[in-house]
C-alpha cells in the first residue's frame, strides 16, 4: 500500500502535491476561481514539469500588479511582440486584465531552482557589477537603482529580476533594441538597452539568472532615491 | 472571311462585356437629414458600423479607432484599412454622403478609383442608402486623427485598375437587399444583416483562384488566418437548425452557450460586432441562419482509427486534458466545452480542433460574459505526433466519428499566423 498523506494536510498544502496527484477527474460543478479560469497562463508561466529543458517564460508571480498590467496592455496594444500573449488577450476587457494582474501579483509559488547556465567567473563578475553598479561611463544606471535593492522589483510597477530565465531577459533585450518592445514615454529601458553592448547584456542576464530566488522576496514598497532615468511606466 | 469572323466574336464579346458591366447604381438620399450630424444618426451609424465590424480592418492594434493601419494579408498581397476619420488631408474629411455611397455600394473611390474586393463591397453593396447615411454622419461625429494611409503591397497583376475591372466583371453587381416577401420582418432582417454588413460570407464560404467567396455559407478555410469558417448550412459542421433560438442568440452575443464557444476570428467577431447587436437583430440573425437551406458536409470517418493510436491518445488525454472536459468527453458547459457529439472537434478539416490544443485561447471577454475560461496552449508540452494521437483520440472516442489526424496535419498550423 502506498503511503497517502492525510487529507487535511493535502488540504492545506495542495500546491506541494498538485504537480505528482497526475491530472484529476473534472469536478462536478465549474470551479469559479481564477486559478481555473487563468490555466492558459499557469500552463506557461507556473509550468511544474520543468524536465522539459531549458526554461524561457518568465516567472510573474509576485511581480507588482501594475508591471504586470501595463504588459498585458502592451501585448494587446502590439508594444511588445509575442503572438501567443497577444493572442491570448486581444479580447479581455481592461477590467479583467486588472484583476489577471492583481491574482498573479499575490501569487508567491516556491521558488524555481537556480537554472544552470555556463559562465566564467569574468562574466558573472561583469554581471555582478553592472547590476549592482552600472556603467557611468555609458551612462547605465544600475539595476539596483530602480529593481530595487533585493531586485524584487519595487511597487506599483517596476519587476523583479531574479528568477527570470537568461534567455528571456536576452531577449528582451533584443527586442528593446530593434523597437518591438516598447513601454510608455519614455521608454528607460528602451535608452539603457540602446546603450549596453551585447556582450554586457549577456553578462547582467546570466548572473541574475545565477541569483538564489529567496521564496520570502517580496517586491520593496517604494524607491530607496529617485529613479536616475525617466520612466514612462512608473508613476 | 477569317477576319470577318474573328470580328464578329469580338464584337459579341465586347457587347457582352458591355451589356453585363456592372453600373454603378446611384440612390439619393432621401433627403439631407439623413447625414446631418443629429445624436439619432450618430447613434444609429455608431450601430451600424458595430453591425459592419468597420472597426475590425480599420484600426490597428492599439491606435486610434477608424484610424486605419491595420495590414490584412492575402494571398494576392497586402492591404491596409485606410483612415475613415474625418480628417481633410489623411480621411473622409473631403466625403460628401454621395461619394461614401460610391464606395459602400459601388466599391468605388471618391476619385472613380475601384477598391480592393478586401473591402467587403460585395456584401455591403446590399446596405440601404438610409444606413449608408447614417454611417457616413457617425464616422464624420470620429475626432479627426492626421494618419497617412500606408500604402498597398499587392503584387502585379492584381495592384491595377484593370484587374479589379476584371474582377467586377465577373464577380460584381450592385444592388441594395430586396425583401422577399414570402418571408416574414424578422427572416428578411436577418438576411440584410447576415448578407449585408454582417459579410458573415467573407470567412464562411470558399474563395476561388480570384478571392470571390461563394454564394451561400457552406463553409472554408480563410485565406492566410489558416482557420475553418465552418458550414452554417450543415448539420454536421456549424448548422444551427435544430438548435434553440435562444441557444444562438446567447452564443452570439456572449461567445459562449451550453451548445457551442467561439474562438479564433470568430471571438473577434462577437467581441468587436455581435455582442453590441439588439437581442431583436441577433434573433433575427439567427433566424435567418436556422432556415438556411441544408447542406452536405464532407463525410465522416472511413476508417477506424488503429488501437495504438487511440491508446497513445488516451494516455496523453487522461495527463492534460481529462482534469476539464472529463473521462466521459462532457465536460462543463460554456468554460470547460464537452468534447464529446461536440462537431467543432469532429469537422473534416482538422484546422480549428489542432489549432486550439497548440495555441489554446479565451473565449472573447464580453458584457455579459467579462471573465472568460481560457483554454491552456500546449505547443510547448505535446509534439506533433502527441497532438496528432491525443486529437485523434477526441475525434474518434465517446461516440464521435471524426478522421484520424496525422502528425504533417498538425505541423501546418504549429507555425500559424496568430492574429
Amino acid at each position: 500500500m502506498r503511503c497517502q498523506p492525510p487529507s487535511w494536510f493535502l488540504a492545506c498544502f495542495p500546491f506541494l502535491f498538485a504537480a505528482h496527484s497526475g491530472a484529476a477527474e473534472r469536478p462536478a460543478v465549474l470551479p469559479d476561481t481564477l486559478a481555473q479560469r487563468l490555466l492558459a497562463c499557469t500552463s506557461c508561466h507556473a509550468r511544474t514539469d520543468t524536465a522539459h529543458g531549458t526554461e524561457y517564460f518568465p516567472r510573474i508571480s509576485g511581480k507588482p500588479a501594475g508591471y504586470l498590467y501595463n504588459q498585458l496592455v502592451n501585448f494587446r496594444d502590439g508594444r511588445r511582440q509575442y503572438p501567443v500573449m497577444t493572442y491570448m488577450v486581444t479580447h479581455l476587457p481592461d477590467a479583467y486584465l486588472l484583476e489577471i494582474a492583481d491574482y498573479f501579483a499575490a501569487q508567491h509559488p516556491p521558488a524555481p531552482p537556480v537554472a544552470q547556465v555556463p559562465a566564467s567567473p569574468a562574466l558573472l563578475a561583469r554581471g555582478r557589477v553592472l547590476a549592482m553598479q552600472g556603467d557611468p561611463a555609458r551612462k547605465v544606471p544600475a539595476c539596483i537603482a530602480c529593481h530595487g535593492q533585493a531586485l524584487t522589483g519595487v511597487l506599483p510597477a517596476v519587476p523583479g529580476l531574479i528568477g527570470l530565465p537568461r534567455d528571456y531577459v536576452n531577449a528582451q533585450f533584443g527586442a528593446w533594441r530593434n523597437g518591438t518592445r516598447q513601454a510608455a514615454q519614455p521608454d528607460c529601458m528602451g535608452t539603457i538597452a540602446a546603450r549596453l553592448s551585447l556582450d554586457d547584456i549577456n553578462a547582467v542576464s546570466t548572473w541574475l539568472a545565477h541569483q538564489p530566488f529567496a521564496p520570502e522576496a517580496r517586491p520593496a514598497a517604494a524607491m530607496a532615491q529617485p529613479v536616475p532615468l525617466a520612466c514612462g511606466s512608473v508613476p | 472571311m477569317k477576319w470577318r469572323i474573328l470580328c464578329i466574336v469580338v464584337a459579341i464579346i465586347l457587347a457582352a462585356v458591355i451589356v453585363a458591366w456592372p453600373r454603378d447604381q446611384f440612390v439619393a438620399s432621401t433627403s439631407a437629414a439623413d447625414w446631418a450630424p443629429t445624436s439619432a444618426n450618430i447613434a444609429r451609424g455608431a450601430y451600424l458600423a458595430r453591425a459592419g465590424d468597420c472597426i475590425g480592418c480599420h484600426t490597428v492594434r492599439g491606435g486610434a479607432a477608424f484610424a486605419g493601419g491595420r495590414a490584412l494579408t492575402t494571398p494576392f498581397g497586402t492591404l491596409y484599412g485606410p483612415n475613415l476619420t474625418p480628417d481633410a488631408a489623411t480621411g473622409l474629411g473631403r466625403w460628401s454622403a454621395d461619394d461614401f455611397w460610391g464606395a459602400l455600394h459601388n466599391g468605388r473611390a471618391r476619385d472613380g478609383r475601384f477598391l480592393y474586393p478586401a473591402f467587403p463591397f460585395p456584401h455591403y453593396t446590399k446596405t440601404t442608402r438610409r444606413d449608408s447615411d447614417a454611417l457616413f454622419a457617425y464616422l464624420r461625429s470620429l475626432p479627426p486623427v492626421r494618419q497617412q494611409n500606408a500604402a498597398h503591397a499587392m503584387a502585379f497583376p492584381y495592384n491595377t485598375q484593370l484587374a479589379l475591372a476584371g474582377w467586377r466583371l465577373l464577380f460584381f453587381r450592385p444592388g441594395v437587399y430586396e425583401t422577399a416577401p414570402a418571408r416574414d420582418a424578422s427572416w428578411n432582417r436577418g438576411a440584410y444583416l447576415v448578407e449585408g454588413l454582417g459579410h458573415c460570407s467573407a470567412c464562411h464560404s470558399t474563395r476561388n483562384a480570384f478571392g470571390a467567396s461563394a454564394p451561400g455559407l457552406q463553409g472554408g478555410m480563410i485565406p492566410v488566418l489558416n482557420w475553418y469558417a465552418p458550414s452554417l448550412s450543415s448539420a454536421d459542421e456549424a448548422g444551427v437548425a435544430s438548435w434553440r433560438q435562444d441557444e444562438i442568440v446567447q452564443l452570439l452575443h456572449t461567445g459562449a452557450s451550453p451548445r457551442a464557444t467561439v474562438i479564433g476570428p470568430m471571438a473577434e467577431v462577437v467581441a468587436n460586432s455581435l455582442q453590441h447587436l439588439s437581442g431583436a437583430d441577433v434573433a433575427a440573425m439567427a433566424t435567418y441562419l436556422q432556415a438556411l437551406p441544408p447542406t452536405a458536409a464532407e463525410g465522416d470517418m472511413k476508417v477506424k482509427p488503429s488501437a495504438s493510436t487511440m491508446t497513445a491518445g488516451g494516455t496523453i488525454y487522461d495527463q492534460h486534458c481529462v482534469e476539464c472536459h472529463g473521462a466521459d468527453g462532457r465536460g462543463l458547459a460554456p468554460a470547460y466545452p464537452p468534447l464529446a457529439g461536440n462537431r467543432a472537434v469532429t469537422l473534416h478539416e482538422s484546422a480549428n480542433v489542432a489549432r486550439i490544443i497548440l495555441q489554446g485561447g479565451f473565449a472573447p471577454g464580453t458584457n455579459a460574459n467579462p471573465r472568460p475560461y481560457g483554454m491552456p496552449p500546449f505547443a510547448h508540452v505535446l509534439n506533433d505526433d502527441e497532438v496528432a494521437q491525443v486529437m485523434t483520440y477526441v475525434r474518434a472516442s465517446w461516440g464521435n466519428r471524426g478522421n484520424e489526424v496525422t502528425a504533417a496535419q498538425v505541423n501546418r498550423y504549429r507555425g500559424a499566423t496568430l492574429e
